[in-house]
């Protein structure tokens, strides 16, 4: 076995590490993916590039289960999110077995972005090229939370953020209309927020829902068109109220 | 070079993340070259001997009776109840009739004493150790459940390497009272009740006896009590001071430590009687 033990990763003059930068910008270039923390309800929605027409497209799921109670959407290189997810899992259940306790939601992100780091200060490995929004319930209190991680390791928690291609223009609109939500709410303002960035239609979009009885539910393509009606709906509304009352003074 | 769990994850795809079943905090973090690939398993220097497995029997068959001792807890309405006897013993040869047997693992959480003394005083000092830095990791305190879980795992890990640990982890957590009988075979079970050590099966009658799960504090104390004496009195290798302590809500909290000696002419007071008059005059 050749010793890997060559680093990387390493500083440059002025202090960067150009790796961990570099693996920000596969995140940039990355599928467009949005978290919105509600009371109750925590909704993940992700860009979906149109599907080939002979791809099976289940198996190309981009919202997954980390646990019963913890779910992650992730933007960048999706072999990278592989591995990471079943450390992850591996990890959830490990917590399960030694202290007979499901994992909360900080303690996994905390795992996860721990991995991301390790990777940056390692010999003979390249960062993981991935920045991820981890959701979930803790599993006493209740209470929902949402966090991101990116490449270079670091992690914090959000009421609603938006990482991959366009994610700044996602976060202004988010910064601009987030208001405290609950169920359909929550559900509507992520799509809202994708929607900016994405070309409208329910075969564009992929929406997953988690609740704390209920754990984490796919939204089908008929009820994401559903909600995206009723959004342009909305919009139309509000176009023609704005258009309206002046006319009479 | 980082750990070997994931650099065998780069040559055989999958390895079970064992991190937390590693025994001792030594071992964790250290980016050990010399391991390069191989299995993180602890390792121990192993020692000189001419006859290992044999070895090890006799260090065990050495230490099995040394488990002189009574301790007991049980979960009741109020919380949990804690209570042992001082006794430590070398055969027949009464060491100590001093010896802290109730550790307090932190303000909220008990670990009775029986088997190797050093033993249990040491496991239970890192057992302190790794559930305060679980607080700080997860600025939560950890359960009963896993800080026995924690425990059992570490004493699996020297299974069959001669450790005596016969304990009771007790405590209150979010979930309200939790009491776990932990031992070196790497049982762990969850109850109620238990007793454990060579005066056990006479405190087991006692407690057994007068148990109802609606005591008030001070009955359950004077069970606890009751059950410690019984226990001392027929028990040679138990013995000295019965102490009792509470687990509530807010914590725990020593009720009493009473000499078994003294306990015995409270349950039981010397009468004057006229035979013992007849015998003094002759």
């Amino acid at each position: 076995m050749a010793r890997y033990d060559r680093a990387i990763t390493v500083f440059s003059p002025d202090g960067h590490l150009f790796q961990v930068e570099y693996a920000l910008e596969a995140v940039r270039k990355g599928n467009a993916a949005v978290g919105v923390r509600g009371t109750d309800t925590i909704v993940l929605g992700v860009e979906k590039k149109s599907t080939a027409k002979l791809q099976d497209s289940r198996s190309v799921r981009k919202i997954v289960n980390l646990d019963n109670h913890i779910a992650l959407a992730c933007a960048g290189l999706k072999a990278d999110a592989r591995v990471l997810i079943n450390r992850a899992r591996i990890e959830c259940q490990s917590h399960r077995l030694t202290v007979e306790d499901p994992v909360t939601v900080e303690y996994i992100t905390r795992y996860i972005a721990g991995l991301q780091q390790k990777y940056t200060q390692s010999g003979g490995v390249r960062p993981f090229g991935l920045s991820t929004l981890i959701v979930g319930f803790d599993p006493y209190t209740g209470i929902p939370s949402l966090y991101q991680t990116d490449p270079s390791g670091t992690f914090s928690a959000w009421k609603a953020n938006a990482t991959g291609r366009n994610s700044n223009s996602m976060r202004e609109f988010l910064e601009k209309n987030y208001k405290e939500t609950s169920g359909k709410e929550t559900v509507k303002l992520a799509i809202r927020a994708l929607l900016e960035v994405v070309e409208s239609g329910g075969k564009n979009i992929e929406v997953a829902v988690m609740t704390k009885d209920h754990g984490l539910r796919q939204l089908d393509e008929a009820e994401i068109d559903a909600v995206v009606a009723e959004i342009e709906a909305e919009k139309a509304a509000a176009e023609a109220a704005k258009k309206g009352p002046p006319k009479e003074t | 070079m980082f750990g070997g769990a994931t650099l065998l994850l780069y040559v055989t795809g999958m390895k079970f993340d064992t991190s937390g079943l590693e025994s001792h905090g030594l071992l964790i973090g250290t980016n050990n070259e010399l391991l390069s690939g191989l299995s993180t398993a602890p390792s121990f220097d192993i020692p000189s001997t001419t006859d290992f497995d044999g070895f090890q029997k006799e260090a065990i068959q050495m230490v099995k009776p040394a488990k002189g001792t009574t301790t007991l807890a049980f979960i009741f309405k109020e919380g949990v109840m804690v209570a042992a006897d001082s006794r430590a013993s070398m055969g027949g040869y009464i060491s100590s009739q001093s010896v802290k047997k109730i550790i307090e693992i932190n303000p909220y959480m008990l670990g009775t004493m029986a088997g190797g003394a050093a033993d249990c005083q040491f496991w239970h000092r890192n057992l302190g150790i790794k559930c305060r830095l679980h607080e700080l990791a997860n600025k939560r305190r950890i359960s009963v459940t896993g800080a026995s879980k924690l425990l059992a795992n570490i004493l699996y890990n020297y299974r069959g390497m001669g450790l005596s640990v016969g304990t009771m982890i007790a405590g209150w957590d979010e979930t309200g009272p939790g009491l776990y009988y932990v031992d070196s075979e790497g049982g762990r079970l969850k109850g109620m009740r238990f007793s454990v050590g060579s005066g056990s099966p006479y405190a087991y009658g006692v407690l057994d006896n007068g148990y109802r799960y609606d005591m008030s504090v001070e009955e359950a104390a004077e069970l606890a009590r009751r059950s410690i004496y019984h226990a001392t009195f027929r028990d040679g290798a138990s013995g000295g001071v019965a102490s009792v302590y509470y687990v509530g809500p807010n914590g725990w909290k020593k009720l009493s430590g009473d000499d078994v000696a003294e306990l015995h002419y409270n349950y039981y007071p010397v009468e004057q009687t006229v035979v013992e008059q007849v015998m003094a005059e002759t």
